[in-house]
């Protein structure tokens, strides 16, 4: 058994809530979170609506909008705790050590700004160089996420470029200031597959290059099992399991995470190879031929102001037993991660 | 187009040299050019490809809610390409469509109840209470308990809207749907729950889908055939088993390689594509996939390659088509579309 929690790590949460302010009280949108990211690694944090990712990216940078507020726990990064930080602090934190890129970088970058003027301006805020210096780094982060042609991409506005290039662009304003840490919120969730395909494959060049660790969230599975060293499963506001890629996928342990690659719409040819003249074409044409049930996952995620007293999971959950209906399941240690349910382990669920 | 389907069926839909061109403030856009398909009975025919490359624009088309500029719709042996207000009326009996947003096509102020009986109402069909009675089976039929036709859209859940939207488009018991990207918005584990009931609906109904996607694994699963298109154009089309093992196209070959999946190979099996797809104002010369081919040579910036039929059923427009181990088969090809 493998220890997940990297020797030396960069990042490291611990504890961390997050919940949202209302007029009946505190809702917990994230509750006792802990994980952590060693040096040129890339962490996937997944899960559906409303388990609580994006909050938690936001959580890293101290962005949580209001009404959320961090009620409690760590962000430790480089050994130092971002959420101890006054306002001023954490800007000289963010854009230097740890940085963000979003899904729509239209969001985030300014419409009446050149993107050179952009990049150098986050350059300039962290470091005491002249304009001169700046805007050749600059011109060498354009070059760096490949945007071809950079002396002219330079003086262009975001709203002329391309999906892909506004996202180069938001990698190489994230890049500015060299950082340890990115966080990247479903980066290409926007973008069409084969611009996903160079993003990705940029994304991950730079971590092992310049050993950034990256923080992924995506609600992907297919992307997760193609570029990320390790996962995060969010069920709810809580981690439910964290493992190494392959274990996830090859072995999953809870059955939330079992029964979201069960729901996955696998290759027909990899699930169940079928030679070709097996299929006449006349049956090729009727429907329903070849074609698997998918897997569902029964019932739907609890409201925040209705969540369940033990494992959230319990009202969706084939295992579930007056146990998990009144305690919540501790994260333990199973294989090269860790799993948070009472009968992981048990049997296949789903 | 060739087909293998026995000559005595008709195809629910047969589109044949389809064109849509937009006129916009920046010039013209050639949104749709020279789309040829047909849609057999009870069949699914999945379309599938990047931004831009006129899957909506050809969604939209065939349900006449933009008008072609060159080309044919049939409506089985009814040419709908040119028809009035009132023979479209008519005509949406047999085709209708499910749209990404389900919220977005429901008017919030209805109950569920007004919004599936409202087809009926238009169409004249039945009685108050035999209407009421439709929409319970409606409902019973997408996976909805009774009561929900006395609530409001907003009411459900993003899955739950989307069974909505299908029932509606159930109502006047059409032969085609036609799915704009009907799950792209919804979490996996409730885009199975609508890709199961989808799949149970056309076994026990009988109606053919068209459906919209971007997302390859979702389209794999749900279709028998499959178009794939770039940039206007319909650049392969076969059975899903033969595009998926042996793409010929180099575009489809890509796309398969650029998408991820599980069960898939952990790193990509092919360099990948460079650049961004060009912009529809200025489409490249000759093959339109040209400025981004790995294997393009000076005749596919030059010539657009013709639609061939590489084996019976797989189109391809490629001037050189992967054709697989059998060079041979690439000396069937003739017919074209």
């Amino acid at each position: 058994m493998s220890d997940p929690i990297p020797a030396d790590p960069v990042l490291a949460v611990d504890g961390l809530s997050i919940a949202f302010q209302t007029r009946r009280g505190l809702l917990p949108a994230v509750r006792d979170l802990s994980f952590s990211v060693g040096r040129g690694e890339m962490l996937a944090i997944v899960g559906e609506s409303g388990c609580g990712k994006s909050l938690t990216a936001l959580a890293l940078l101290g962005l949580v909008p209001t009404p959320g507020r961090v009620t409690g726990g760590a962000v430790r990064l480089e050994g130092r705790n971002l959420l101890a930080l006054d306002e001023a602090a954490l800007r000289h934190v963010r854009g230097a050590r740890i940085s963000m890129i979003f899904q729509e970088p239209m969001t985030a970058l300014n419409p009446v700004l050149t993107v050179g003027e952009q990049i150098m301006e986050a350059i300039l805020e962290h470091e005491p160089v002249s304009r001169k210096a700046a805007r050749e780094r600059t011109l060498a982060l354009l070059e760096r996420v490949r945007i071809p042609d950079p002396a002219r991409r330079f003086a262009e506005y975001p709203h002329r470029m391309s999906g892909g290039m506004r996202q180069r662009v938001m990698i190489a304003m994230a890049l500015a200031g060299a950082p340890a840490v990115l966080v990247a919120d479903e980066p290409t969730t926007a973008l069409d597959v084969t611009i996903q395909a160079q993003i990705l494959s940029l994304i991950d060049e730079l971590r092992r290059e310049q050993g950034t660790a990256v923080v992924f969230i995506t609600h992907d599975l297919g992307v997760v099992s193609r570029y990320v060293d390790r996962v995060l499963v969010m069920y709810a506001g809580r981690k439910v399991e964290e493992r190494d890629t392959r274990d996830l996928f090859a072995d999953p342990f809870h059955p939330y995470t079992q029964g979201l690659i069960a729901a996955q719409p696998r290759g027909l040819i990899a699930a169940q190879p079928r030679g070709l003249a097996a299929r006449s074409q006349a049956d090729a044409r009727l429907p329903g031929v070849a074609r698997e049930r998918l897997t569902e996952i029964p019932g739907t995620v609890p409201a925040l102001a209705a969540m369940p007293p033990g494992c959230a999971f319990a009202p969706r959950c084939p295992l579930a037993d007056d146990l998990c209906a009144r305690t919540v399941p501790p994260p333990r240690p199973a294989g090269s991660g860790l799993v948070a349910c009472h009968h992981a382990g048990e049997s296949h669920a789903i | 187009m060739p087909s293998d389907a026995s000559p005595a069926t008709v195809p629910v839909l047969s589109v044949c040299g389809l064109s849509v061109d937009y006129a916009t403030a920046r010039g013209v856009v050639h949104a749709l050019d020279d789309v040829s398909f047909e849609l057999a009975s009870g069949e699914t025919l999945g379309i599938v490809g990047e931004s831009g490359c006129g899957k909506s624009t050809l969604a939209r088309a065939v349900v006449r809610l933009v008008d072609p500029s060159a080309g044919t719709i049939r409506l089985g042996e009814e040419d709908i390409t040119h028809a009035s207000r009132r023979q479209l009326r008519a005509a949406r009996r047999d085709i209708q469509m499910v749209l990404q947003d389900p919220a977005a096509s429901l008017d919030p102020r209805w109950t569920v109840g007004e919004l599936l009986a409202e087809p009926l109402a238009i169409h004249r069909i039945g009685s108050r209470a035999e209407r009421r009675g439709r929409v319970a089976d409606l409902l019973r039929k997408v996976g909805l308990p009774p009561e929900a036709a006395g609530r409001r859209p907003h009411e459900f859940s993003g899955g739950q809207r989307q069974r909505i939207g299908i029932a509606r488009a159930l109502a006047l018991e059409p032969k085609i749907v036609v799915l704009d990207e009907p799950v792209s918005a919804l979490d996996v584990s409730v885009q199975a729950q609508i890709l199961n009931l989808l799949t149970d609906l056309q076994r026990t109904l009988g109606v053919s889908f068209l459906f919209i996607g971007h997302d390859l694994s979702v389209v794999e699963y749900i279709s028998d055939r499959v178009a794939v298109m770039y940039l206007g154009r319909i650049v392969e089309l076969g059975d899903r088993d033969s595009l998926w093992r042996r793409p010929a196209h180099p575009y489809t070959r890509a796309l398969l390689d650029a998408a991820p999946r599980i069960d898939g190979p952990a790193v990509p099996t092919g360099p990948g594509l460079s650049g961004d797809t060009p912009s529809p104002y200025d489409l490249p010369t000759g093959c339109r996939f040209h400025t981004r081919c790995p294997i393009a040579t000076e005749l596919c910036r030059h010539e657009a390659p013709a639609t061939r039929e590489l084996s019976p059923g797989h189109l391809v427009a490629c001037h050189f088509p992967d054709t697989g181990a059998e060079p041979s088969s690439s000396a069937r090809f003739g017919s074209g579309i």
